[in-house]
């Protein structure tokens, strides 16, 4: 079952409005009560509560928030908004369901971090979602929510919107960083962290919008109510974005530590008639990708993810029934690291094409039986020496789906076809 | 090239609605693009101007974002997700239909100006996939005959 905890009222319209928020959650009544409290305490409650990042590093966000230095520099708070990860569809809810949610709790982690400006960064594609939050916005500004002396409190805070313009590399908090400040997207090397040195070099704090909603929700309900969801290190619960073959894809809300099968069966009414699991992806398309006695077993939290050599990453999972192709799925999917390699660093720029192009040779029957370890040793190869984590999310499918479903790929080198599907797959691949 | 007075007005807001002038940069591109439909080397020399930046620091921005059109496209931009989730919805054909039947081949205008098709990466609609975005709107859960019939009915 469904455990609705963020989502309670996301079915309902008039959530979006200040209004409704309001009225249906006793929405800012905890900012309210949150001004009044030691700005220390909130970070305690929050770290105590353990909530852990939603956008898919999962750090814990009050442990984060701790690392800001104490030299007086003006603080900034960026809302990851970029939603990019192939799979992912949970922020958008938020975004266009309960704007106010998110906002309430940036407003919160601001007062809680003492920072007079925050924006919310939010892909370019997602027009709807920017107006959706930029009258939320205007909204909050217009009731004393946002701006000069907030609520009678003295703490002064300004919120913007700031629209990305289509590169899936700007999720990255660095690159997101840069965006904002009108240059290209490109990620930089951490250290420093953007708690010290980050948004025009001031101390940021970067947070992904499904963290801050929890946020509010953990100051609306207190620690312990939070931590009754979910298990001892994932606290809570999470919003799953679930697309693939399922009968009812879409966003689930379940405590973390939930049995993926559950998930599967229960909330997504199965799989198709006649048809069985054959592979899931658990956390976007960079996490390592479980056959079907994994997915069978395992629960969705972080660490019987990792246990089970994969990652929660931002809770998107994806399913496939024994009709898919994993050397199809396998290049539709390194194609895209390839395209959104920034390009800065070598390993990254060439191995995702070289890696891209091995998989692509195959899928065209051009492929060598060589190749199929060659994409495993180029991949391992990529991994810990660039800049950002992009070149370790290329390898992470790659190396798991060649080692998983080996087979489908030998076949394919020998035969020239797909083992599934008996042919080339229909449509063309990408160009 | 002259930029309307309102395109003008909005970029002159927009150079001091941030820290730095040059976060104005992206808003101010969208906003040419949606004056113009693309924008050209032209029109970014004329933005530098207007916002008094280097035009190098605009020509980066224009070339590193995917939505910014560096060529002329159809008065429909009908954008279709070929990644993981949709490729295995039929978004694949679903693109290569489009581009057939309406004449558009990849990337480039149909003969009657209505329609470029574009193959783009995920756009945050898996759940309810195939799906395009046509201009700012998302289209979900689309099948061959729906898509098509959509996109010849806008006005
Ligand atoms: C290639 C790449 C893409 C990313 N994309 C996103 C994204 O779309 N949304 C997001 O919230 N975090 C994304 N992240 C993670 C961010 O860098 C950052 O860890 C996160 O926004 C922090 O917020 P959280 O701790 O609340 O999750 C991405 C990271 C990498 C390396
Ligand atoms: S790892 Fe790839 S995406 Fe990340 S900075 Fe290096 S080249 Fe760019
Ligand atoms: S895979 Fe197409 S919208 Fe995500």
């Amino acid at each position: 079952m469904e455990t609705k905890i963020l989502s309670e009222h996301y079915d309902k319209p008039e959530y979006r409005t200040l209004e409704g928020y309001k009225r249906l959650g006793g929405g800012y009544e905890p900012l309210a009560k949150c001004l009044k409290m030691d700005r220390q305490q909130i970070i305690n409650d929050v770290k105590t509560a353990g909530v852990r990042g939603r956008g898919g590093a999962g750090f814990p966000a009050g442990v984060k928030w701790g690392f800001l230095p104490d030299n007086g520099e003006t603080r900034y708070l960026l809302c990851n908004a970029d939603e990019g990860e192939p799979g992912t569809f949970k922020d958008k809810v938020i975004l266009e369901q309960a704007p106010h949610q998110m906002i309430e709790g940036m407003i919160i982690a601001a007062f809680a971090i003492n920072s007079p400006k925050s924006y919310v960064y939010i892909r370019g594609e997602y027009a709807k979602a920017q107006k959706i939050v930029k009258a939320a916005i205007d909204e909050a500004y217009a009731a004393g929510l946002l701006g000069e002396n907030i609520l009678g409190s003295g703490f002064t805070h300004h919120m913007d919107i700031y629209s990305g313009a289509g590169a899936y590399i700007c999720g990255e908090e660095t690159a997101m960083i840069s965006s904002l400040e009108g240059k290209k997207g490109q990620p930089k090397l951490k250290p420093p962290f953007p708690a010290v040195a980050g948004y025009l070099g001031k101390p940021t704090i970067v947070n992904n919008v499904e963290t801050f909603s929890a946020v509010q929700i953990i100051m609306r309900d207190g620690v312990e109510a939070y931590r009754k969801y979910g298990t001892e290190k994932s606290a809570g619960t999470k919003l799953f974005s679930i697309s693939g073959d399922v009968m009812k894809p879409g966003v689930y809300e379940v405590p973390l530590g939930y049995p993926l099968k559950d998930l599967i069966e229960q909330e997504c009414g199965g799989l198709r008639p006649g048809r069985k699991l054959k592979a899931v992806i658990p956390g976007g398309s960079s996490a390592p990708v479980l056959n079907a006695e994994e997915s069978y077993k395992v629960t969705m939290d972080y660490e019987a993810l990792a246990e089970m050599g994969s990652m929660l990453g931002s809770g998107a999972i994806i399913i496939m029934d024994d009709s898919r192709c994993m050397v199809d799925l396998l290049e539709v999917t390194l194609h895209f690291y390839h395209h959104e390699s920034c390009g800065q660093c070598t390993p990254c720029r060439e191995g995702t094409g070289w890696i891209h192009k091995m998989v692509k040779s195959i899928y065209d029957g051009t492929g060598r039986l060589q190749d199929i370890d060659l994409i495993d040793r180029v991949a391992n190869q990529m991994r810990g020496r660039t800049i950002c984590a992009l070149a370790d999310a290329a390898s992470f499918p790659a190396i798991s789906f060649v080692k998983k479903f080996r087979d489908e790929f030998e076949f394919y080198v020998r035969e020239g076809r797909s083992k599934v599907t008996g042919v080339r797959v229909e449509g063309e691949a990408h160009a | 090239m002259e930029f309307s007075s309102q395109l003008k007005e909005f970029i002159k807001k927009e150079l001091v609605r941030y820290e730095v002038k040059r976060s104005a940069i992206i808003p101010c591109l969208f906003a040419v693009q949606k004056e113009q439909g693309w924008v050209s080397p032209e029109a970014i020399t004329v933005l530098s101007k207007e916002m008094e930046l280097p035009e190098t620091w605009i020509t980066e921005v224009t070339s590193f974002y995917t939505m910014f059109n560096r060529k002329p496209v159809g008065k429909y931009h009908v954008q279709v997700c070929c990644n993981i989730s949709c490729s295995m919805a039929g978004g694949r054909e679903l693109a290569a239909h489009l581009e057939k039947n309406l004449s558009a081949k990849a990337g480039e205008v149909s003969p009657d100006g209505r329609y470029t098709v574009s193959r783009v990466e995920c756009l945050g609609a898996c759940g309810t996939a195939p799906m395009m975005q046509v201009n700012d709107e998302y289209y979900e859960n689309l099948t061959l005959e729906s898509a098509e019939k959509l996109l010849r009915e806008m006005e």
